[in-house]
Protein backbone atom coordinates (compact mmCIF):
# COMPACT_ATOMS: atom_id res chain seq x y z
CA UNK A 1 0.00 0.00 0.00
CA UNK A 2 2.92 2.58 1.03
CA UNK A 3 4.45 1.81 -2.12
CA UNK A 4 1.17 2.55 -4.22
CA UNK A 5 0.61 5.90 -2.11
CA UNK A 6 4.80 6.94 -3.05
CA UNK A 7 4.00 6.16 -6.70
CA UNK A 8 0.89 8.14 -6.41
CA UNK A 9 2.33 10.71 -5.36
CA UNK A 10 5.28 10.63 -7.97
CA UNK A 11 2.82 10.48 -10.90
CA UNK A 12 0.37 13.71 -9.38
CA UNK A 13 4.18 15.68 -8.91
CA UNK A 14 4.76 15.32 -12.59
CA UNK A 15 2.07 15.76 -13.92
CA UNK A 16 1.68 19.52 -12.34
CA UNK A 17 5.14 20.42 -13.36
CA UNK A 18 4.32 18.93 -16.84
CA UNK A 19 0.91 21.22 -16.85
CA UNK A 20 2.76 24.13 -15.88
CA UNK A 21 6.12 23.93 -17.35
CA UNK A 22 4.45 24.74 -21.31
CA UNK A 23 3.35 28.17 -20.17
CA UNK A 24 6.17 29.29 -18.21
CA UNK A 25 8.52 28.27 -20.62
CA UNK A 26 6.47 30.59 -23.40
CA UNK A 27 6.84 32.99 -20.84
CA UNK A 28 10.23 33.15 -21.01
CA UNK A 29 10.96 32.94 -24.56
CA UNK A 30 10.12 36.29 -24.63
CA UNK A 31 7.00 39.14 -24.76
CA UNK A 32 5.34 37.54 -28.25
CA UNK A 33 3.86 34.47 -26.67
CA UNK A 34 2.11 36.30 -23.92
CA UNK A 35 0.68 38.50 -26.06
CA UNK A 36 -2.69 37.07 -27.87
CA UNK A 37 -1.98 36.30 -31.52
CA UNK A 38 -3.43 39.98 -33.77
CA UNK A 39 -5.63 37.08 -35.77
CA UNK A 40 -7.62 36.33 -32.17
CA UNK A 41 -9.04 40.11 -33.33
CA UNK A 42 -7.72 41.32 -36.19
CA UNK A 43 -6.99 44.93 -36.56
CA UNK A 44 -8.50 46.63 -39.56
CA UNK A 45 -5.57 49.22 -40.36
CA UNK A 46 -1.80 48.22 -40.33
CA UNK A 47 -0.43 52.11 -41.15
CA UNK A 48 3.35 51.84 -42.83
CA UNK A 49 5.79 53.81 -44.67
CA UNK A 50 7.65 52.83 -47.57
CA UNK A 51 10.72 55.01 -48.38
CA UNK A 52 12.44 55.11 -52.09
CA UNK A 53 15.71 56.63 -51.16
CA UNK A 54 16.54 56.77 -54.86
CA UNK A 55 13.59 59.13 -55.54
CA UNK A 56 15.05 61.11 -52.52
CA UNK A 57 18.49 61.56 -53.79
CA UNK A 58 16.81 62.78 -57.13
CA UNK A 59 16.94 66.36 -54.96
CA UNK A 60 19.81 67.13 -53.78
CA UNK A 61 19.91 68.76 -49.97
CA UNK A 62 16.26 69.00 -50.12
CA UNK A 63 14.84 69.08 -46.69
CA UNK A 64 11.02 70.08 -47.61
CA UNK A 65 9.99 66.13 -45.44
CA UNK A 66 11.54 67.31 -42.95
CA UNK A 67 10.96 70.98 -42.53
CA UNK A 68 7.19 70.50 -42.70
CA UNK A 69 7.64 67.80 -39.91
CA UNK A 70 8.91 70.31 -37.47
CA UNK A 71 7.05 72.99 -38.51
CA UNK A 72 3.67 70.63 -37.99
CA UNK A 73 5.02 69.54 -34.91
CA UNK A 74 6.88 72.63 -33.09
CA UNK A 75 10.38 70.45 -33.22
CA UNK A 76 12.76 72.69 -31.54
CA UNK A 77 15.96 73.66 -32.71
CA UNK A 78 18.63 73.88 -30.00
CA UNK A 79 21.70 75.46 -30.72
CA UNK A 80 23.46 72.28 -28.50
CA UNK A 81 23.93 69.80 -31.30
CA UNK A 82 24.28 67.42 -28.22
CA UNK A 83 20.60 68.53 -27.45
CA UNK A 84 19.16 67.76 -31.16
CA UNK A 85 15.47 66.81 -31.42
CA UNK A 86 14.54 64.63 -34.63
CA UNK A 87 11.53 63.11 -36.15
CA UNK A 88 12.89 62.65 -39.30
CA UNK A 89 16.33 63.40 -40.37
CA UNK A 90 19.34 62.30 -42.77
CA UNK A 91 21.96 59.47 -41.35
CA UNK A 92 24.46 58.08 -43.24
CA UNK A 93 23.51 54.54 -45.49
CA UNK A 94 26.22 52.49 -42.87
CA UNK A 95 24.63 54.29 -39.51
CA UNK A 96 20.64 52.92 -40.78
CA UNK A 97 21.70 49.57 -41.91
CA UNK A 98 24.81 48.78 -39.83
CA UNK A 99 24.24 44.72 -40.24
CA UNK A 100 23.99 45.31 -43.81
CA UNK A 101 27.07 44.21 -45.88
CA UNK A 102 26.51 47.41 -48.43
CA UNK A 103 30.04 46.83 -49.81
CA UNK A 104 28.15 45.66 -53.29
CA UNK A 105 25.48 47.63 -53.09
CA UNK A 106 25.11 50.41 -55.94
CA UNK A 107 27.46 53.20 -54.32
CA UNK A 108 25.16 56.30 -55.71
CA UNK A 109 22.94 54.59 -52.61
CA UNK A 110 25.25 53.91 -49.83
CA UNK A 111 26.98 56.90 -50.52
CA UNK A 112 24.43 59.15 -49.64
CA UNK A 113 21.96 60.02 -46.85
CA UNK A 114 18.89 58.46 -46.17
CA UNK A 115 15.81 59.08 -44.23
CA UNK A 116 15.45 58.26 -40.82
CA UNK A 117 12.05 58.17 -38.54
CA UNK A 118 10.69 56.00 -35.88
CA UNK A 119 9.83 52.90 -37.86
CA UNK A 120 6.62 52.35 -35.86
CA UNK A 121 7.53 48.66 -35.01
CA UNK A 122 5.39 46.19 -34.33
CA UNK A 123 7.06 44.51 -31.37
CA UNK A 124 8.16 48.00 -29.90
CA UNK A 125 10.74 47.79 -26.73
CA UNK A 126 10.44 51.60 -26.14
CA UNK A 127 6.63 50.66 -25.37
CA UNK A 128 7.67 47.56 -23.30
CA UNK A 129 10.21 49.88 -21.12
CA UNK A 130 7.81 52.90 -20.33
CA UNK A 131 6.53 52.50 -17.00
CA UNK A 132 3.49 55.20 -17.46
CA UNK A 133 2.58 54.24 -20.88
CA UNK A 134 3.61 57.68 -22.16
CA UNK A 135 3.90 55.46 -25.09
CA UNK A 136 2.29 52.84 -26.61
CA UNK A 137 0.99 50.66 -30.01
CA UNK A 138 -2.41 52.18 -31.33
CA UNK A 139 -4.71 49.55 -32.75
CA UNK A 140 -3.59 50.97 -35.72
CA UNK A 141 0.15 50.15 -35.44
CA UNK A 142 1.17 53.64 -35.02
CA UNK A 143 3.16 54.12 -31.74
CA UNK A 144 1.72 56.86 -30.28
CA UNK A 145 2.90 59.35 -27.35
CA UNK A 146 1.14 60.59 -24.61
CA UNK A 147 3.10 63.66 -23.32
CA UNK A 148 0.82 64.49 -20.72
CA UNK A 149 1.92 61.05 -19.13
CA UNK A 150 6.16 61.12 -20.03
CA UNK A 151 7.55 61.65 -17.11
CA UNK A 152 11.29 61.65 -18.43
CA UNK A 153 12.97 59.05 -16.95
CA UNK A 154 14.14 58.27 -20.67
CA UNK A 155 14.04 54.41 -20.44
CA UNK A 156 12.42 54.29 -23.89
CA UNK A 157 15.17 56.09 -25.67
CA UNK A 158 17.68 53.36 -23.77
CA UNK A 159 15.30 50.66 -25.47
CA UNK A 160 14.89 52.55 -29.10
CA UNK A 161 17.74 50.98 -31.20
CA UNK A 162 17.62 53.44 -33.56
CA UNK A 163 17.54 56.47 -32.06
CA UNK A 164 14.13 57.51 -32.96
CA UNK A 165 13.68 59.50 -29.56
CA UNK A 166 14.73 62.75 -28.36
CA UNK A 167 14.81 64.23 -25.00
CA UNK A 168 13.84 67.98 -24.04
CA UNK A 169 16.72 68.87 -21.92
CA UNK A 170 15.27 72.68 -22.14
CA UNK A 171 12.71 74.64 -22.21
CA UNK A 172 11.98 74.14 -26.58
CA UNK A 173 9.79 77.37 -26.16
CA UNK A 174 12.33 79.73 -27.24
CA UNK A 175 13.93 77.37 -29.85
CA UNK A 176 11.04 76.91 -32.28
CA UNK A 177 11.23 79.76 -34.84
CA UNK A 178 7.39 79.62 -36.31
CA UNK A 179 4.88 77.81 -33.94
CA UNK A 180 1.50 76.31 -35.44
CA UNK A 181 -0.92 76.67 -33.16
CA UNK A 182 -2.21 73.65 -33.81
CA UNK A 183 0.02 71.36 -32.27
CA UNK A 184 1.34 71.67 -28.72
CA UNK A 185 4.90 72.00 -28.16
CA UNK A 186 6.93 70.01 -25.59
CA UNK A 187 8.19 71.04 -21.79
CA UNK A 188 11.50 70.78 -20.45
CA UNK A 189 12.15 66.46 -19.53
CA UNK A 190 10.17 65.06 -21.87
CA UNK A 191 10.91 62.54 -24.97
CA UNK A 192 9.07 63.26 -28.34
CA UNK A 193 9.41 61.51 -31.48
CA UNK A 194 7.64 60.52 -35.01
CA UNK A 195 4.23 59.57 -33.84
CA UNK A 196 3.15 58.89 -37.97
CA UNK A 197 1.09 62.29 -38.00
CA UNK A 198 -1.49 60.65 -35.60
CA UNK A 199 -3.56 63.95 -35.33
CA UNK A 200 -3.62 64.23 -39.11
CA UNK A 201 -4.34 60.10 -39.78
CA UNK A 202 -7.20 60.64 -37.19
CA UNK A 203 -8.50 63.34 -39.56
CA UNK A 204 -8.07 60.84 -42.60
CA UNK A 205 -5.10 63.24 -44.39
CA UNK A 206 -1.87 62.12 -44.67
CA UNK A 207 1.58 62.47 -43.10
CA UNK A 208 3.25 65.95 -43.53
CA UNK A 209 6.01 64.54 -44.80
CA UNK A 210 4.61 62.54 -47.18
CA UNK A 211 2.56 65.21 -48.28
CA UNK A 212 5.58 67.29 -48.56
CA UNK A 213 7.89 65.01 -50.66
CA UNK A 214 7.65 66.24 -54.61
CA UNK A 215 9.41 63.54 -55.50
CA UNK A 216 7.15 61.08 -54.11
CA UNK A 217 9.65 59.46 -52.39
CA UNK A 218 7.57 58.48 -49.26
CA UNK A 219 4.78 56.04 -49.45
CA UNK A 220 2.33 55.89 -46.69
CA UNK A 221 -0.27 53.41 -46.24
CA UNK A 222 -2.32 50.31 -45.01
CA UNK A 223 -0.15 46.68 -44.78
CA UNK A 224 -3.42 44.83 -44.24
CA UNK A 225 -4.54 45.60 -47.67
CA UNK A 226 -3.40 44.13 -50.34
CA UNK A 227 -4.18 46.73 -52.76
CA UNK A 228 -2.41 49.20 -50.96
CA UNK A 229 0.19 51.34 -52.58
CA UNK A 230 2.89 50.12 -49.78
CA UNK A 231 1.94 46.48 -50.59
CA UNK A 232 2.37 46.64 -54.56
CA UNK A 233 5.60 48.36 -53.96
CA UNK A 234 6.85 45.80 -51.33
CA UNK A 235 5.56 43.10 -53.69
CA UNK A 236 7.14 44.20 -56.73
CA UNK A 237 10.30 45.74 -55.00
CA UNK A 238 12.54 44.27 -52.66
CA UNK A 239 12.67 46.54 -48.98
CA UNK A 240 15.19 46.65 -46.44
CA UNK A 241 14.27 47.49 -43.24
CA UNK A 242 16.26 48.39 -40.49
CA UNK A 243 18.23 46.38 -38.56
CA UNK A 244 15.72 43.30 -38.74
CA UNK A 245 17.34 41.33 -37.20
CA UNK A 246 16.52 42.44 -33.82
CA UNK A 247 13.15 41.25 -33.64
CA UNK A 248 11.57 44.69 -33.21
CA UNK A 249 9.55 44.54 -37.12
CA UNK A 250 10.04 48.12 -38.04
CA UNK A 251 7.39 48.92 -40.51
CA UNK A 252 9.05 51.40 -42.74
CA UNK A 253 10.58 49.78 -45.59
CA UNK A 254 13.72 51.37 -47.86
CA UNK A 255 13.08 49.97 -51.28
CA UNK A 256 16.64 49.04 -52.79
CA UNK B 1 -1.20 88.91 38.13
CA UNK B 2 1.70 91.06 37.27
CA UNK B 3 1.57 90.43 33.56
CA UNK B 4 -2.01 91.05 32.77
CA UNK B 5 -1.53 93.98 30.74
CA UNK B 6 0.48 92.35 28.43
CA UNK B 7 -1.58 89.43 28.17
CA UNK B 8 -4.84 91.25 27.47
CA UNK B 9 -2.64 92.80 24.86
CA UNK B 10 -1.29 89.54 23.25
CA UNK B 11 -4.54 88.38 23.07
CA UNK B 12 -6.12 91.46 21.60
CA UNK B 13 -3.28 91.40 18.70
CA UNK B 14 -3.73 87.93 18.34
CA UNK B 15 -7.75 88.15 18.41
CA UNK B 16 -7.30 91.03 15.98
CA UNK B 17 -5.10 89.54 13.59
CA UNK B 18 -7.07 85.95 13.44
CA UNK B 19 -9.61 87.98 12.30
CA UNK B 20 -8.20 90.01 9.72
CA UNK B 21 -10.62 88.75 7.14
CA UNK B 22 -13.51 89.82 8.92
CA UNK B 23 -12.47 93.44 9.32
CA UNK B 24 -11.12 93.92 5.97
CA UNK B 25 -13.39 92.37 4.40
CA UNK B 26 -15.84 95.14 6.83
CA UNK B 27 -13.38 97.52 5.68
CA UNK B 28 -13.31 96.82 2.27
CA UNK B 29 -16.27 95.25 0.85
CA UNK B 30 -16.41 91.53 0.23
CA UNK B 31 -13.63 90.23 -2.03
CA UNK B 32 -15.42 90.68 -5.61
CA UNK B 33 -16.14 87.40 -7.02
CA UNK B 34 -14.21 86.95 -10.44
CA UNK B 35 -16.02 87.21 -13.52
CA UNK B 36 -14.78 86.10 -16.70
CA UNK B 37 -15.67 87.93 -19.65
CA UNK B 38 -17.58 86.28 -22.21
CA UNK B 39 -16.41 87.41 -25.91
CA UNK B 40 -18.00 85.18 -28.20
CA UNK B 41 -22.17 85.70 -29.21
CA UNK B 42 -22.79 81.58 -29.41
CA UNK B 43 -25.59 81.60 -27.29
CA UNK B 44 -24.18 78.14 -25.63
CA UNK B 45 -21.02 76.49 -25.12
CA UNK B 46 -20.65 72.77 -25.35
CA UNK B 47 -22.60 71.80 -22.49
CA UNK B 48 -25.32 74.28 -20.61
CA UNK B 49 -23.15 77.14 -18.80
CA UNK B 50 -24.16 75.52 -15.11
CA UNK B 51 -22.50 72.53 -15.98
CA UNK B 52 -19.07 73.64 -17.78
CA UNK B 53 -19.02 76.17 -14.77
CA UNK B 54 -18.51 73.12 -12.36
CA UNK B 55 -17.08 70.68 -14.53
CA UNK B 56 -15.43 71.92 -17.55
CA UNK B 57 -11.81 70.75 -16.09
CA UNK B 58 -13.57 67.12 -15.79
CA UNK B 59 -14.63 67.61 -19.70
CA UNK B 60 -11.23 68.62 -20.51
CA UNK B 61 -9.71 65.65 -19.00
CA UNK B 62 -12.28 63.43 -21.16
CA UNK B 63 -11.68 65.08 -24.23
CA UNK B 64 -7.70 64.66 -23.61
CA UNK B 65 -8.01 61.04 -23.04
CA UNK B 66 -10.71 60.44 -25.75
CA UNK B 67 -8.29 62.37 -28.39
CA UNK B 68 -4.78 61.27 -27.29
CA UNK B 69 -5.56 57.90 -25.96
CA UNK B 70 -8.25 56.93 -28.12
CA UNK B 71 -7.32 58.71 -31.63
CA UNK B 72 -11.55 60.21 -31.27
CA UNK B 73 -12.05 63.83 -31.83
CA UNK B 74 -15.27 64.53 -32.55
CA UNK B 75 -17.50 65.08 -29.46
CA UNK B 76 -20.96 63.96 -28.93
CA UNK B 77 -22.47 66.85 -26.41
CA UNK B 78 -25.89 66.00 -24.53
CA UNK B 79 -27.99 67.78 -26.92
CA UNK B 80 -27.00 65.95 -29.75
CA UNK B 81 -24.47 68.61 -31.76
CA UNK B 82 -20.75 67.52 -32.24
CA UNK B 83 -17.83 69.60 -31.61
CA UNK B 84 -14.20 68.69 -32.39
CA UNK B 85 -12.19 68.47 -29.24
CA UNK B 86 -9.89 70.50 -29.04
CA UNK B 87 -8.78 72.80 -26.89
CA UNK B 88 -6.65 75.64 -29.09
CA UNK B 89 -9.02 74.34 -31.95
CA UNK B 90 -12.46 74.55 -30.13
CA UNK B 91 -12.43 76.32 -26.83
CA UNK B 92 -10.50 79.26 -27.54
CA UNK B 93 -11.72 80.25 -30.94
CA UNK B 94 -15.03 81.02 -28.81
CA UNK B 95 -12.94 82.70 -25.77
CA UNK B 96 -9.55 83.89 -27.60
CA UNK B 97 -8.95 85.53 -24.46
CA UNK B 98 -7.42 83.70 -21.86
CA UNK B 99 -6.36 85.56 -19.71
CA UNK B 100 -9.99 87.32 -19.07
CA UNK B 101 -11.44 84.33 -19.44
CA UNK B 102 -9.71 81.41 -18.05
CA UNK B 103 -7.11 83.45 -15.97
CA UNK B 104 -9.74 85.29 -14.19
CA UNK B 105 -11.25 82.55 -11.78
CA UNK B 106 -7.68 80.65 -11.95
CA UNK B 107 -6.12 83.50 -10.38
CA UNK B 108 -8.52 83.83 -7.81
CA UNK B 109 -8.57 80.34 -6.75
CA UNK B 110 -4.75 80.17 -6.97
CA UNK B 111 -5.37 77.34 -9.08
CA UNK B 112 -2.19 76.70 -11.97
CA UNK B 113 -3.44 74.48 -14.56
CA UNK B 114 -0.51 73.35 -16.89
CA UNK B 115 -2.45 73.05 -20.53
CA UNK B 116 -0.32 76.10 -21.40
CA UNK B 117 2.92 74.49 -20.93
CA UNK B 118 2.44 73.10 -24.02
CA UNK B 119 -0.43 73.87 -25.71
CA UNK B 120 -0.39 77.88 -26.90
CA UNK B 121 -2.68 80.19 -25.88
CA UNK B 122 -3.98 82.39 -28.48
CA UNK B 123 -1.61 86.10 -29.16
CA UNK B 124 -3.52 88.57 -27.14
CA UNK B 125 -2.96 91.85 -26.56
CA UNK B 126 -1.93 92.66 -23.48
S1 LIG C 1 11.81 52.91 -33.86
FE1 LIG C 1 12.32 53.13 -31.69
S2 LIG C 1 10.82 54.62 -30.91
FE2 LIG C 1 10.01 53.86 -32.86
S3 LIG C 1 8.67 52.14 -32.28
FE3 LIG C 1 10.70 51.27 -32.75
S4 LIG C 1 11.72 51.15 -30.77
FE4 LIG C 1 9.98 52.56 -30.51
S1 LIG D 1 10.75 58.98 -21.02
FE1 LIG D 1 8.50 59.16 -21.09
S2 LIG D 1 7.83 57.94 -22.87
FE2 LIG D 1 9.99 57.34 -22.39
S3 LIG D 1 9.82 55.54 -21.03
FE3 LIG D 1 9.94 57.34 -19.69
S4 LIG D 1 7.80 57.97 -19.32
FE4 LIG D 1 7.79 56.55 -21.08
Amino acid sequence: MGQDRRGFLKLAGLAAVCATARESLTRLAGAAGTEPRPSAKAPKVRWAMVVDPRRCLEQQNCTACIDACDHAHNVPAFTNPRHEVKWIWKTRFDEAFPDQDSRYIDPALTSEAVLALCNHCDNPPCVRVCPTQATWKRDDGIVAMDWHRCIGCRYCMAACPYGSRSFNWEDPRPHIAHENPDFPTRTKGVVEKCTFCDERIDRGELPACVVACKEKALVFGDLNDPDSEVRRLLRTRFALRRRAGLGTQPEVFYLV
Amino acid sequence: MRDRGRIVTGLAVFVAVALAPVWQAALHGAARRPEPKIVTTAKQCVEPTAAMRRDHMDLLYAWRDTVVRRGQRTYLAADGKTVTMSLTGTCMKCHPNKKEFCDACHNYLAVSPYCWECHIEPKEKS
